[in-house]
């Protein structure tokens, strides 16, 4: 009987596997944003000489869980002038690209189960570092069609700001991710963090890594380039309108964002799940790993005031776009006249 | 080849049905007690008094046509990063070239003040 | 296997590239565009054309659909304007443009109807890599690469050429 099953499943282990590890991957990054969400009020309280959530169930882990329900059961208010289905549209094309985007990580060496082989990984693409800037070029559109189908000045106003920004970042996150291509000579994720066994690319690329690191804070809409929630401004943006959990949906997307950004960075930069101190549990490398940049993201937004969105847009043209064409170029000039000749 | 994005294109529809789902779910949850004040534009308590559809600064669409550009130049640097090795000091000029003459619009864009948020 | 998957796109992509057209918003307009070059991304993964699938997904939908959004958000729309205006139809231009996409049709399937389908093409494994592709575009097409280059450059200078001249 069992032998007939899994005679019948055979041809079929492909997609079962797929199946097991998106739905992992999904459930996964879902119930993390309400722990990153926790530890960053947490933190953020630390920094600022007070506590933070504590009541609501041990160390107040139960408030993220809190909050999720209680935005479920909120009312959604669409007011009366808004384009409906783009208004629906917007939040769920944020948070869609968030979860997507994420597909293309691997987090760790594949190991065997029954002869077959499972990589870490939601999909090992030859082109992945391509495809995460793709399809997380993809999310701008969430923030484009909130502001747009708002019908209000703060939410357009807001959405065409945050956009200008993310496409103005997005080129220097571009640049500074080649000098990584240059040096391991592969678009593939997996084979970026094999070829870094020796020593992590944050290393001899320093420039390029903390080019990437900015862009990357800047790509993510965190603080000091959180423009779009420059509440203070521009009321809140291009998600003004929004209530309820579809408003709640744009954080949602934010803070996955951030964790791609975090595993993208330790990728990249950091070495992936080498641990260089022979400590020899991968997976636990790279989460260790994330987690500290995520650390850094929250230290940042606690540390540095918003950016005026004029010196930001100067920033991004003027300093950072020119600073990473010169670095790529440098990088590859030395590694053909130099290390290659 | 293909099977290399099984798991992507799994997660692809795992991804709508979850952003469908909540945006969904939200509607038919939340409680609706609409009135006509409560469905205007938000406005600080007042009625909206001009149309959000003011005329922006050209700047923004100026940022978007340079990102263009600069996105398919970063496009093409891509192969060639992974293709330096085959081609040598040839592709090296040949980039130089390329980006040499890029480098010569964003410096022209510069000057004339293209890149300037006063 | 591949079937399965290119009906339900290609018919999506269709029924997009229809919304695209009879749409009578342009932001709605605009967001079909994009769903349906998605969509072409995905066809052009199915045929094997990895890096053509991505510069799809990277400068149509990413680049150029966010300038069509940027002009839609600048663009002063009033009301009234969000819709389509139906103009006078210009009989004499619309059948010569009709009599022409039907010759092209026409052409297209002509060509195509030699090939034979029931035999398709091996392509080698590492066909649309972004090894392949950039070995031919850096070898065989040095001199259309270059000159992309200048097309850049001119695009770059009118474009500041337009936003920065001062209207007296």
């Amino acid at each position: 009987m069992i032998d007939d099953i899994l005679n019948f499943l055979d041809p079929y282990w492909w997609l079962i596997i797929g199946v097991v590890k998106a739905v992992i991957i999904a459930v996964g990054l879902l119930s993390t944003v309400p722990l990153l969400v926790w530890l960053e009020r947490r933190l953020m309280g630390r920094f600022q000489v007070r506590l933070g959530p504590n009541r609501v169930g041990p160390l107040g882990l139960g408030q993220a869980l809190a909050d999720a329900i209680k935005l479920l059961f909120k009312e959604n208010i669409v007011q009366s002038s808004a384009d409906k289905f783009l208004f629906y549209l917007a939040p769920a094309v944020v948070v869609f690209t968030a979860i997507v985007t994420f597909s293309a990580i691997p987090f760790g060496e594949p190991f065997e189960v029954g002869g077959e082989s499972i990589g870490l990984w939601g999909a090992n693409l030859n082109i992945g570092l391509l495809f995460i800037f793709a399809v997380s070029s993809m999310g701008i559109y969430g923030i484009v069609l909130a502001g747009l189908s708002s019908n209000n000045k703060y939410s357009l106003m807001g959405g065409l700001r945050s956009s200008a920004q993310m496409i103005s970042y997005e080129l220097t996150l571009g640049l500074s991710a080649l000098c990584v291509v240059l040096m391991s000579g592969s678009l593939n994720l997996y084979d970026i963090v094999k070829s870094q066994s020796d020593m992590p690319y944050a290393i001899p690329l320093f420039p390029a890594f903390v080019l990437f690191f900015i862009a990357g804070v800047a790509e993510t809409n965190r603080a000091p380039f959180d423009l779009p929630e420059a509440e203070q401004e521009l009321v809140a943006g291009f998600f003004t309108e929004y209530s309820g959990m579809k408003f709640a949906m744009f954080f949602m997307g934010e803070y996955i964002n951030m964790i791609t950004m975090s595993a993208l960075i330790t990728i990249l930069f950091l070495g992936g799940w080498n641990s260089y101190i022979g400590f020899d549990i991968p997976i636990l490398v790279f989460a260790f790993k994330v987690f500290l940049l995520l650390c850094v993201f929250i230290w940042l937004r606690s540390t540095f005031p918003r950016i005026r969105y004029d010196r930001l847009m100067t920033f991004g043209w003027k300093i950072l776009l020119p600073t990473s064409l010169v670095t790529m170029l440098a990088y590859s000039a030395i590694k053909v006249l130099v290390i290659d000749a | 080849m293909l099977e290399s994005y099984t798991g992507a294109a799994i997660l692809l529809l795992i991804a709508t049905a979850i952003a469908v789902g909540m945006v969904v779910a939200t509607t038919i949850l939340g409680p609706k007690r609409q009135f006509a004040d409560k469905m205007e534009p938000f406005e600080c308590g007042e009625s909206q008094l001009v149309s959000p559809y003011q005329r922006f600064s050209v700047k923004f669409y100026l940022v978007a046509v340079l990102f263009i550009l600069f996105d398919i130049e970063a496009v093409f640097l891509f192969p060639w990063a992974i293709l330096y090795k085959k081609l040598g000091l040839f592709g090296l000029i040949e980039m130089m070239v390329f980006l040499l003459i890029l480098g010569v619009g964003l410096m022209y864009v510069w000057i004339r003040g293209g890149l300037d948020w006063e | 296997m591949e079937l399965l998957i290119f009906y339900p796109l290609a018919l999506v992509s269709v029924i997009l590239a229809l919304f695209v057209v009879f749409n009578k918003s342009p932001i709605g307009s605009a967001v079909c565009l994009i769903g349906m070059m998605l969509g072409l991304a995905g066809v052009f993964i199915l045929l094997q054309a990895h890096f053509l699938a991505i510069l799809q997904i990277i400068v149509y939908a990413g680049a150029i659909m966010v300038l069509f959004m940027f002009v839609i958000m600048l663009l002063n729309l009033k009301d009234d304007d969000t819709k389509w205006k139906i103009r006078e139809r210009n009989i004499f231009l619309s059948s010569a443009t009709g009599v022409l996409i039907v010759g092209i049709l026409y052409k297209i399937i002509d060509v195509t109807t030699d090939t034979k389908f029931d035999s398709p093409a091996t392509v080698p494994d590492n066909f649309g890599t972004v090894e392949v592709v950039g070995t031919a575009l850096f070898t065989d097409f040095v001199l259309p690469f270059e000159v992309a280059s200048i097309l850049l450059l001119a695009a770059m200078v009118g474009a500041v050429v337009l936003a920065k001249s001062k209207v007296d």
